[in-house]
């Protein structure tokens, strides 16, 4: 822990990753801003999906719905309560909502496989309860859930001691900061013991648990932080649209996330991050050109990460790479 | 006494229906262990086929019956070849890459049919039981699950292709040492299963219609039957079947159909946590 | 007693695999398991780890009722398990792999000198940065007994240490088993009679689930019933 700390790879990746993140603003026109605080707020979903999935080995398909939990948590809690306790309700329901789902699922030590499409399951029936809530007895306090309409004027964050919510420009730093306070959480997690055993229980669980390791144990608490740290995400995409709807548990938007990690790199440290705001820059890029159908091109990229480049583009990038400076070093000498 | 006949006939109803749903992917799934993601493009490719040939003038179930698991049979064995073939043994993989057909399927209809719902009335006009009028058309429902039922085991039991798809299951690799083309049988299956898929998808247009993204409405009921079932296609799903269909039915009686649903996934969770490997692991071994 | 199973089975859809074995280790006693393919050993080995239930008997483990424990419960008692098939943590380094290891029952820097240490036990130490998966197959044998003694424990459970190695690498293990001996309790399946005889005091034969006979191993190999049972095996030369 302490080296990792310390460690220049570390520090590269803060420096740099701070200093992109402190100087988009300089360059960007408001409305980009505007974009890129919601590439921000994908790159951590991508990033607590990599977390479960690549770090945890646990097949998460419907990571995505814990997003659409933590918005929804958000919403309501902030149209009753206000936005700070909006933002821990947030993190608490996702995190709550795993630990049963995952205590049932890895103490009854279900398959991987199977758990994977229970999880997508999970996500396509609350899909259809949430559209299902039109009516005005699903209400919450103040809070209506309003069906296939969503929630419309989700309260912005304010901080407790700020007259004013947050703006667009503070919106962007709280939102690129915590992608950034992700990734080198996570980075500085595989490092330290708990994250070893976490990545021996993926790598091999009956060695794991021979020697005294409890894998059922140390699943549950990956897939809690993962849930939370997707649920957070959510709350900034409600907070940042002013909306939260129900296309936050569909199968489409459950498939971006895991599309992000899989084209970026499952398991690497910034794949994902790579992965989530090329990807949706490109369907932004095609909603507008509309040369195509976004779910025809997902599923084309689906396919083709899944059978062209099995480990994502990062680590087939560091290959060329590797491959051309080897290339160099013999035309040098 | 009719409440008791009307809701007997829904529960039987939603045995059934969760059992046509569920089958081909079933097929699927547990010869060849391949989850199919693409399974409710199957069933709603079946719709879109079916209707469409229906408004093209062709008979109603020669439609239901022939076109639409023909065309379903002929898109899964072309995705057999293309992809799943490539990926045989890495479940994880095999799931990823069928999801991905999934959405590009769901983007060519839209794209090709548009986002309106396609519709053909049922037909069998409807029976009276007491002051209650039901379908003629759910009774069907209830005929062609059984049928479908004894058609997959007499293939599975009786003929050679089934011997060989049994043998396979088994183990491919012994199965190919007897000359058994393990390649020809998998691509066999999963046209099997995509056929019966394509069938099911028939079934349920006239009373649901067809979307683009039909599928999406009965996967979640599909894969919840198909786990819980476990490995053995028809004895596990017809018993999942029955137990979950008779949950679904008895909630969504007293509720509505999305907690239905609810309860449904919530007893499948409960029944993976006392078997995780699904009822058939557990109580029988061999079979089908 | 360091193990003692009383009437212990374990019945495959009908198939009893173990039938009533009443099993006894005292401290300090190495104990070699021998048996035909199907004598039930491997399955009784399954047993004791957690792997698997049984059907019907008990199980105590250094002095705890081990009958219905999780693998990492019989673990955390202060047993060290080896799988029959190598069972490593395949993208981890050598090192990385004794580490987790030791740090079961290590605090902090002591675990790092305990995984050193045995680094140099097992003879690894020029390839501690490479993954296992590099290894020969003797090698991640070696590693695997390396973590599996690395956490110190009381009693050690070993399934086929000696399987799929030359001649020469059963040997060496053998030779590092014996070295790191020390005055822990040992059972060890095994089918390389070879390696049996040249660490073993007493054996216990299975047959049919059940034990045949518990002895000495000069006195099991003269016994007529334990050839019986090899039938056909060629028991008594090296390799079965």
């Amino acid at each position: 822990m302490k080296t990792e700390l310390t460690s220049p790879a570390f520090i590269a990746a803060l420096v740099i990753g701070g200093a992109i993140v402190f100087a988009a603003p300089l360059f960007l026109e408001t409305y980009d801003l505007f974009n890129f605080t919601v590439f921000a707020i994908m790159a951590m979903l991508a990033i607590s999906l990599n977390f479960v999935w690549g770090i945890g080995g646990i097949l998460s398909l419907g990571q995505a719905l814990f997003f659409g939990l933590g918005g929804y948590a958000y919403a309501i809690t902030a149209i009753n309560l206000g936005s700070g306790w909006g933002l821990l309700a947030a993190i608490a329901v996702p995190c709550l909502f795993a630990l049963i789902v995952g205590y049932v699922a890895f103490y009854g030590r279900i398959s991987d496989v199977y758990f994977g499409v229970v999880s997508l399951t999970i996500s396509l029936i609350l899909y259809n309860f949430v559209n299902s809530t039109s009516d005005a007895f699903y209400t919450i306090g103040a809070a209506r859930l309003g069906g296939y309409n969503g929630i419309p004027s989700v309260p912005p964050i304010q901080a407790p001691w700020a007259a004013q919510p947050l703006g667009f420009e503070a919106m962007y730093m709280l939102c690129a900061l915590t992608a950034l306070v992700f990734y080198l959480g996570v980075r500085l997690f595989v490092r330290a013991p708990f994250g070893r055993v976490i990545v021996a229980v993926r790598e091999n669980d009956l060695r794991a648990e021979l020697l005294g390791y409890d894998p059922r144990y140390h699943r549950l608490v990956v897939f809690a932080i993962g849930a939370a740290m997707s649920g957070l995400a959510g709350a900034f995409f409600a907070a940042w649209g002013a909306f939260i709807g129900p296309e936050t548990f569909s199968v489409s938007f459950a498939a971006q996330a895991i599309i992000w990690v899989l084209f970026g790199g499952l398991g690497t440290l910034i794949g994902p991050v790579v992965g989530a705001l090329s990807v949706s820059w490109f369907t932004t890029w095609l909603g507008e050109v509309r040369l195509l159908d976004p779910n025809i091109a997902l599923g084309l990229l689906f396919i083709i990460s899944v059978l062209l480049v099995p480990n994502g583009m990062v680590p087939a990038l560091r290959r060329v790479l590797e491959r051309l400076r080897i290339v160099k070093q013999r035309a040098d000498t | 006494m009719d409440i008791i006949a009307l809701s007997g006939i829904n529960i039987v109803y939603a045995v059934a229906s969760l059992f046509l749903l569920a089958a081909g992917l079933s097929i699927i799934f547990g010869m060849m262990g391949v989850i199919n993601l693409a399974h409710g493009e199957f069933l709603m490719l079946g719709g879109f086929a079916f209707v469409l040939s229906v408004n093209a003038g062709i008979d109603f179930w020669i439609s239901m019956f022939i076109v639409a698991p023909l065309v379903v049979m002929f898109i899964g064995m072309v995705m057999e070849r293309l992809i799943v073939r490539h990926l045989y043994g890495r479940t994880v993989e095999t799931i990823l890459a069928t999801w991905g057909v999934s959405l590009f399927l769901i983007g060519v209809t839209s794209v090709t049919l548009g986002y309106q719902q396609l519709g053909v009335s049922a037909p069998l006009g409807s029976v009276e039981i007491g002051d209650y009028r039901i379908g003629g058309y759910t009774f069907f429902i209830i005929g062609l699950a059984f049928a479908v039922l004894a058609f997959l085991y007499a293939i599975l039991r009786w003929s050679s292709f089934g011997l060989k798809a049994r043998g396979t299951m088994q183990s491919a690799s012994t199965a190919a040492t007897l000359g058994v083309n393990v390649g020809y049988v998998y691509s066999a299956t999963f046209g099997l299963g995509a056929a019966i898929s394509g069938l099911a998808g028939a079934a349920f247009a006239p009373i649901a219609g067809v979307t683009p993204v039909s599928g999406l409405t009965y996967i979640g009921k599909a894969f919840i039957t198909v786990i819980a079932g476990g490995p053995l296609p028809l004895i596990g799903t017809s018993t999942a079947s029955l137990l979950l269909g008779f949950i679904n039915a008895a909630v969504t009686a007293i509720s509505t159909p999305v907690l239905g649903e609810i309860a449904l996934l919530a007893a499948a969770i409960l029944l993976l946590r006392l078997l995780p490997a699904g009822i058939t692991r557990r109580f029988f071994r061999g079979g089908l | 007693m360091i193990v003692e199973t009383s009437d212990l089975w374990r019945t495959f859809g009908g198939v009893a695999a173990v039938a009533g074995v009443n099993f006894r280790l005292e401290p300090g006693e190495l104990r070699c398991l021998i048996g035909s393919n199907g004598a039930g050993k491997s399955t009784f080995f399954k047993l004791l780890t957690g792997q698997l239930r049984p059907s019907k008997g008990h199980i105590s483990i250094l002095g705890r009722q081990t009958t219905t424990s999780q693998p990492f419960e019989i673990s955390r008692l202060g047993v060290g398990i080896k799988t029959q098939v190598p069972n490593l943590f395949e993208g981890l380094s050598v090192r990385e792999n004794l580490h987790l290891a030791a740090r079961r029952t290590h605090a902090g820097k002591a675990a790092r000198l305990a995984a050193e240490a045995m680094l140099e036990d097992i003879e690894l130490a020029d390839r501690a940065g490479v993954p296992v998966r590099e290894l020969s197959h003797g090698q991640r044998q070696w590693v695997e007994l390396g973590m599996v003694l690395v956490s110190e424990p009381k009693l050690v459970l070993l399934d086929e240490p000696a399987a799929g190695m030359t001649q020469a690498e059963v040997e060496r293990t053998a030779m590092l088993l014996q070295r790191m001996r020390k005055d822990r309790a040992f059972i060890i399946v095994e089918h390389d009679m070879h390696f049996v005889r040249n660490i073993a005091e007493r054996v216990t034969v299975f047959h049919r689930g059940r034990i045949l006979v518990e002895d000495t191993m000069e006195a099991v190999t003269s016994n007529a019933e334990v050839r019986n049972a090899y039938l056909g095996q060629k028991f008594g030369k090296d390799h079965d």
